[in-house]
């Protein structure tokens, strides 16, 4: 490189085309991601056409597909949010990721934008595949999808929250174990392929409050039964958004 | 400059450089004219981590168009140094001035100005080199040029291999690569040949000398003495959290330290006679027969004085050799301690 190569001449792109391409780098490194693919599309896919097709779990009246769509496509918003963002972000944070970032000139804030939107596009490619798999296996969705979409951003909202705040608290390790743990629990405890009928009421009753009863049933409501907007569930998920988004606001740790 | 003394610099070591190294190209025609103002003030920075005091009182001045390595033992407060002035910590007490701005306050503006080298890490494990490149380029307004800035740097062998595969070597220099494609005018580079192989460093100071040569700052951590002295115009010995000296490696060899002439002739001279021939304060040694050692203030006339000693006395001073202090001495000098190398 000739001389003159370097003459300073600094200078930040402009904060839209950073947010770009941050997220459109942030999508790619999760799509490349072996682990995150098996959690992200593998599992809900085979529990969508296993669960549909072979009669494990009883799942009330009509079609299993009708009943499993829903709780499938909450699942594919929690692995995507919560658990995939967790372990990303908390290894990101252990390998100084988000520090070296952090004297870039990308602002925190737009990184968090940008982060929010690989999710946001991830789950766009989540909700199409797994829509696709339903409809071969025979579903039949009613209700607004404006409905099924404001329901989709709540539940990415809540679980980034907890993911966030999980990321950004424990170390990358303790992340790694406790994000696939509350996977699992929440995929059999949350209304996604078993049915909150299924348990004891006294149960049921705690398992209605957890983000992912609210999604899944909430989904289910319309997606299924062609209900109005539930604004239970919505609640719920709001809940949970404000109280995620607010401890991991304020116990992050960047380093 | 902001010669201002007020670091804990004693006795004959200037807190502050003020004269040019010389025996390479002048390159101040190139420059901007901003060149010898000082981008970096650090002013009495203390910093704590709970009970443990990192660093105790430091300064250190940093001139524009330089390159200033902060020299220290591990442990000494170099990276946390460093650490404050690029905005990730905040000081307990002291000020501190990079580019005239607050690294926490005004950080928004300050960053898009800086490049940084962390010491280890800051990049996405599932990243490949030029993809990681190329991302932080686009993060930039006028980025290098990316491909020539692989191949500067031997990155194109790296190829598909993500970043938790690539030799420690490779994620060094793609760290320094990160740290100068957006075109900053200061870089700050903690320990950025740590791990080398003497062909990578050599690589490494060559760029570091291009950045100078073309306006940039640099600002680099090291316990490396060599590498102090082949690249710094300004040193910052660090000990303990407090600078014990700044200057150019020439002044702080030159002052304080004496320095040793040494040759070997027939054993059993008489030093007596030699002594009473050079001034007072030198001395005279045959530590080992035939290997004599005369420690002083080592000038012209006393080396002339000792050859003409050695010539009225018949002696062919063989090996004759003036050791100057080197950095090392230097910094055992100041700091009672032996820098790990």
């Amino acid at each position: 490189m000739s001389a003159g190569t370097y003459t300073p001449r600094p200078g930040a792109a402009p904060v839209g085309r950073m947010i770009a391409a941050q997220a459109a780098f942030e999508t790619r490194m999760l799509l490349r991601n072996g682990e995150q693919l098996l959690l992200t599309v593998v599992i809900p896919s085979l529990l969508l056409v296993l669960f549909s097709t072979v009669d494990i779990v009883d799942t009330g009246g009509g079609e299993a597909v009708d009943f499993l769509a829903p709780g499938v496509l909450a699942l594919a918003v929690m692995s995507t949010a919560f658990t995939g963002q967790a372990i990303a972000t908390g290894f990101e944070r252990r390998y100084g990721v988000l520090k070296r970032l952090g004297a870039s000139p990308l602002p925190r804030w737009a990184l968090m934008t940008a982060k929010t939107l690989a999710v946001l596009v991830t789950e766009v490619l989540q909700v199409a595949l797994l829509t696709v798999i339903a409809l071969a296996l025979g579903w039949s969705p009613h209700g607004s999808p404006l409905s099924v979409a404001l329901l989709l951003v709540l539940g990415t909202a809540a679980f980034s929250g907890l993911g966030l705040l999980m990321a950004g608290t424990l170390r990358a390790e303790a992340t790694l174990a406790a994000a696939n743990l509350v996977f699992l629990l929440l995929l059999v405890g949350g209304g996604v392929i078993v049915p909150l009928e299924k348990f004891p009421a006294g149960v049921r009753a705690v398992l209605e409050l957890l983000p992912i009863s609210a999604l899944s049933d909430g989904l289910r409501d319309v997606l299924r039964e062609g209900s109005a907007m539930p604004w239970g569930a919505a609640g719920i998920l709001a809940v949970w958004a404000v109280l995620g988004l607010g401890a991991a606001a304020r116990f992050f740790r960047w380093e | 400059m902001p010669g201002t003394g007020s670091g804990p610099a004693a006795g004959p070591f200037p807190a502050t450089g003020s004269t040019r190294r010389t025996g390479r190209p002048d390159p101040l025609s190139r420059l901007p004219p901003m060149r010898n103002e000082s981008v970096v003030q650090v002013r009495g920075l203390v910093k704590r981590y709970g009970t443990r005091t990192a660093v105790d009182g430091l300064d250190l001045d940093v001139r524009a168009g330089t390159v200033t390595a902060v020299l220290g033992p591990n442990g000494a407060g170099k990276t946390t140094t460093v650490e404050t002035c690029e905005g990730y910590r905040r000081a307990d007490a002291g000020t501190v001035r990079v580019l005239g701005l607050d690294p926490v306050a005004d950080a928004a503006r300050l960053r898009p100005r800086i490049g940084v080298m962390l010491q280890s890490g800051g990049v996405y494990s599932g990243a490949r080199a030029d993809e990681m490149l190329r991302h932080m380029a686009r993060l930039h307004a006028h980025p290098l040029d990316v491909d020539a800035l692989i191949e500067r740097l031997g990155l194109g062998s790296c190829g598909r291999t993500t970043y938790r595969r690539l030799s420690g070597g490779q994620q060094q220099r793609l760290a320094l690569a990160l740290a100068v494609v957006g075109r900053p005018e200061l870089v700050f580079l903690d320990e950025p040949t740590a791990g080398l192989d003497p062909q990578a460093r050599r690589s490494t100071w060559e760029l570091i000398r291009e950045l100078r040569a073309d306006g940039v700052t640099t600002v680099l951590t090291t316990h490396f003495m060599d590498e102090a002295e082949e690249l710094a115009d300004d040193v910052a010995i660090i000990d303990a959290g407090r600078t014990v000296a700044q200057g150019s490696p020439e002044e702080l060899c030159r002052g304080g330290a004496e320095n040793t002439l040494r040759f070997t002739g027939r054993p059993g001279l008489d030093l007596g006679s030699l002594l009473k021939a050079l001034p007072d304060g030198t001395a005279a040694a045959e530590p080992v027969p035939g290997a004599y050692r005369i420690s002083g203030t080592v000038d012209p006339q006393l080396l002339a004085t000792v050859t003409s000693w050695c010539a009225q006395h018949g002696v062919m001073p063989d090996g004759i050799a003036v050791e100057r202090h080197t950095l090392e001495d230097v910094f055992l000098e100041l700091t009672g301690k032996e820098l790990r190398s």
